[in-house]
């Protein structure tokens, strides 16, 4: 199970290839190279629209090196779900050699956390062999930083505008991770790019577990998160160290274990000072939405420490 | 001729025994009245181990027709069922199917859609799909649904052509009425449909494809090109597989079944069951003298344009009977009439019938023969006249 870096960088050929117009900066990349990287079986990729779909499939090129579909926004799951099937019946029927395939899909958090829900929710029901990885940049990155389910309160987008009277978004975020967990199925993790073994690890997991599995990794967005492209990985493991993205998994829907516990919890301001989408709110108008948002991250990390068997 | 065998069957079991017979590799389907029938005579199938199909009991249409176009990008047979509401969920991705070039056979027993909530018979489902780059069929009967639904797979999977195919039949009236149905002998089905290798698949891992790419403004316009390129060798495509499939049955395919239409000065042009009763009302003018036709189209996608224009060219008169509304077209037409004018225009040579319009039958509404007998009453007057009147009308309607 654990992953060298020797092996890494000697054995594997990457799978998605430079050439792709993510931004600098971008964690996304990142992340999948991490995933696609720790998975040594052959694999099927369905993404779904958004950042990283659109920069990697402009026609006529690819920067996937593995067999790869894109359908729509919300289907991404049951894309995979569907080759998937296709996979199970022809080496059933002996049409096929069994190679051993995975599938994957991968959606941002529109496509995960509001669009898509259903159809991975179907999907994780019916049992699908297919791993889900949700690049969490928390908004509509793609279409130029709208809200979404995913982000947190307080942040301003494009739709959820800081003005003379809101703080950004009035509203918390939807618990995505616990709500995957709630299905059940074999294998549900929450990860980082900074922890790059942990993911790979996670990955791997997601791999072996005998049904569906998700994975929410936290993808920060210098454009729409308004941070240097240099700080990327710094902003995704200060997010880790103030507990407002925790690194844990589930199986089974009731076995949680926390993969990290900071020795000092950081305040969320450290957090949120590094990103201009929250700068309104370190003015006296808007302070009480950073105790809000403290008080959230606080509720949620007890729980989750509750949940984990670390309380 | 093939063996076959003959059953008492609704419209349902008939295309769930077509279904039995191709033994799709995947189905993924949703349950929709009176598409539901389909489903659940398949799913028995499934259960008593009669087919291989791995069968995805999605949780919606949209998501059916997603899990469709996973499994057929993946490279096997691939089939689903709806009707109504559920093709308008999965609007988009109808379009996706097509667009990717998915040689997906979809049974659509047609409904009205909401609002108000219908669940009978009209065609305002499929028409809505009409120019989402799938090839329609119609059928009038149990039997010619149960004989689309094997060809369709012919059509869909021909290299040529690789579109997917939607396949029509009526909701209630044909879907679940019961009729004499002639099912071809398994393995004579089998043979028919042959086996399907697809160029590229998902599960090619050694020679991996991109599907679904994003185009710029640079190459979108050619590919949709190529998609009306691929419709436009259909109609040829279409008619040798209902020749091949003639020998076969003894019932032979073709775009549309033309019906008294050689002397004919007059006729009439419907799709689906209504041609059952129109050609009825057709055969009782006949013996009474009057010169009118009918012309049942089965292929609507692609439209047979030149085919009509040619078939209707020494009629004097011709009426439409529309089972749909396109909102706010040419006078509230239905789609049939408007393509229907747009082929005489475009090919008649400045010549061709007078046509008129008939929307009827929305929400399931009865059509009684006295009614086809109203409209050949107006055709004959306008032969008579050369005056055409209202564009179009309604039947059955309370005003």
């Amino acid at each position: 199970m654990a992953i060298k870096l020797k092996e890494l960088a000697s054995t594997r050929e990457e799978r998605l290839v430079p050439g792709h117009r993510l931004c600098a900066g971008c964690a996304e990349p990142t992340i999948i190279r991490q995933i696609v990287n720790a998975i040594e079986e052959p694999i099927v990729i369905a993404t779904a629209t958004g950042c990283m779909e659109v920069a990697t499939s402009v026609y006529p090129w690819t920067s996937w090196r593995v067999p790869w579909i894109h359908s729509a926004f919300e289907n991404a799951a049951t894309t995979a779900a569907g080759a998937e099937a296709m996979y199970r019946s022809l080496v059933r029927q002996g049409k096929i050699e069994d190679k051993n395939i995975k599938f994957l899909a991968i959606g941002g958090d529109g496509a995960t956390y509001d669009i898509g829900l259903q159809w991975i929710s179907g999907t994780f029901e019916r049992g699908h062999k297919v791993i889900y990885i949700c690049l969490n940049n928390e908004a509509y990155m793609n279409t130029g930083i709208q809200r979404s389910g995913a982000t947190p309160l307080g942040a301003h987008t494009t739709t959820s505008p800081a003005g003379e009277v809101l703080p950004g978004k009035t509203q918390w975020r939807k618990p995505l991770t616990r709500i995957m967990a709630a299905h059940d199925i074999p294998y549900v993790a929450q990860a980082s790019p900074h922890r790059w073994r942990d993911l790979m690890e996670k990955a791997r997991k997601a791999v072996e577990a005998d049904g569906p599995a998700f994975i929410n990794v936290i993808s920060p967005c210098p454009r729409g998160w308004r941070h240097d492209p240099s700080m990327s990985i710094e902003v995704a493991k200060v997010a880790a160290e103030t507990c407002y993205w925790p690194l844990y998994e589930v199986r089974n829907g009731t076995e949680w274990t926390l993969n990290y516990k900071p020795k000092e919890k950081r305040p969320v301001t450290d957090w949120l000072k590094m990103q201009g989408r929250f700068r309104h709110l370190f003015t006296p108008q808007f302070e009480h939405v950073v105790e809000e948002l403290q008080a959230k991250v606080d509720e949620e990390w007890e729980r989750l420490l509750a949940l984990c068997g670390e309380k | 001729m093939a063996k076959s065998i003959v059953k008492a069957l609704d419209g349902a079991q008939a295309v769930s025994n077509a279904m039995r017979q191709i033994n799709p590799d995947v189905v993924a389907a949703y349950p929709i009245t009176p598409q539901t029938a389909v489903v659940q005579n398949f799913s028995q199938y499934v259960a008593d181990g009669i087919v291989d199909t791995e069968f995805v009991t999605v949780e919606s249409e949209h998501a059916a027709m997603s899990a469709c176009i996973g499994a057929a990008a993946a490279g096997g047979r691939v089939m689903t069922a709806t009707a109504s509401a559920g093709l308008a969920l999965m609007w988009e991705v109808v379009y996706v199917a097509a667009s990717m070039r998915l040689p997906i056979v979809m049974s659509v027993v047609n409904r009205a859609l909401s609002a108000p909530l219908n669940i009978h018979c009209d065609h305002s489902d499929s028409m809505g799909a009409r120019d989402a780059g799938w090839i329609q069929l119609y059928a009038e009967t149990a039997q010619e649904a149960y004989d689309n639904t094997l060809q369709a797979v012919r059509i869909a999977e021909h290299p040529d052509l690789l579109l997917p195919v939607m396949s029509m039949q009526d909701g209630f009236i044909t879907g679940h009425g019961v009729e004499r149905v002639e099912i071809l002998d398994d393995a004579e089905a089998k043979k028919f449909i042959g086996t399907y290798q697809p160029k590229h698949s998902l599960l090619d891992v050694d020679h991996p494809a991109t599907y679904g790419a994003w185009d710029f403004y640079d190459f979108y316009f050619e590919h949709k090109r190529q998609q009306t390129d691929a419709m436009s060798k259909a109609m040829p495509i279409i008619v040798q597989v209902g020749e091949e499939y003639g020998k076969l049955t003894g019932r032979k395919y073709g775009i549309f079944d033309p019906y008294e239409m050689d002397d004919a000065e007059v006729a009439i042009v419907v799709l689906s069951s209504t041609a059952g009763t129109a050609r009825t009302v057709v055969k009782a003018l006949r013996k009474k003298g009057v010169k009118i036709g009918l012309i049942k189209p089965r292929v609507f996608r692609p439209f047979p344009a030149r085919e009509l224009t040619e078939a209707l060219k020494d009629v004097k008169a011709v009426a439409v009977l529309d089972r749909s509304v396109s909102f706010g077209a040419m006078d509230g037409a239905g789609p049939l009439f408007l393509e229907l004018c747009a082929a005489l225009y475009s090919y008649g040579n400045g010549r061709g019938p007078l046509a008129v319009d008939y929307i009827f039958g929305l929400g399931g509404r009865d059509v009684i023969p006295a009614y086809i007998e109203q409209v050949a009453q107006d055709l004959l007057r306008i032969a008579e006249t050369g005056e055409r009147g209202d564009l179009v009308r309604y039947l059955g309607l309370r005003e």
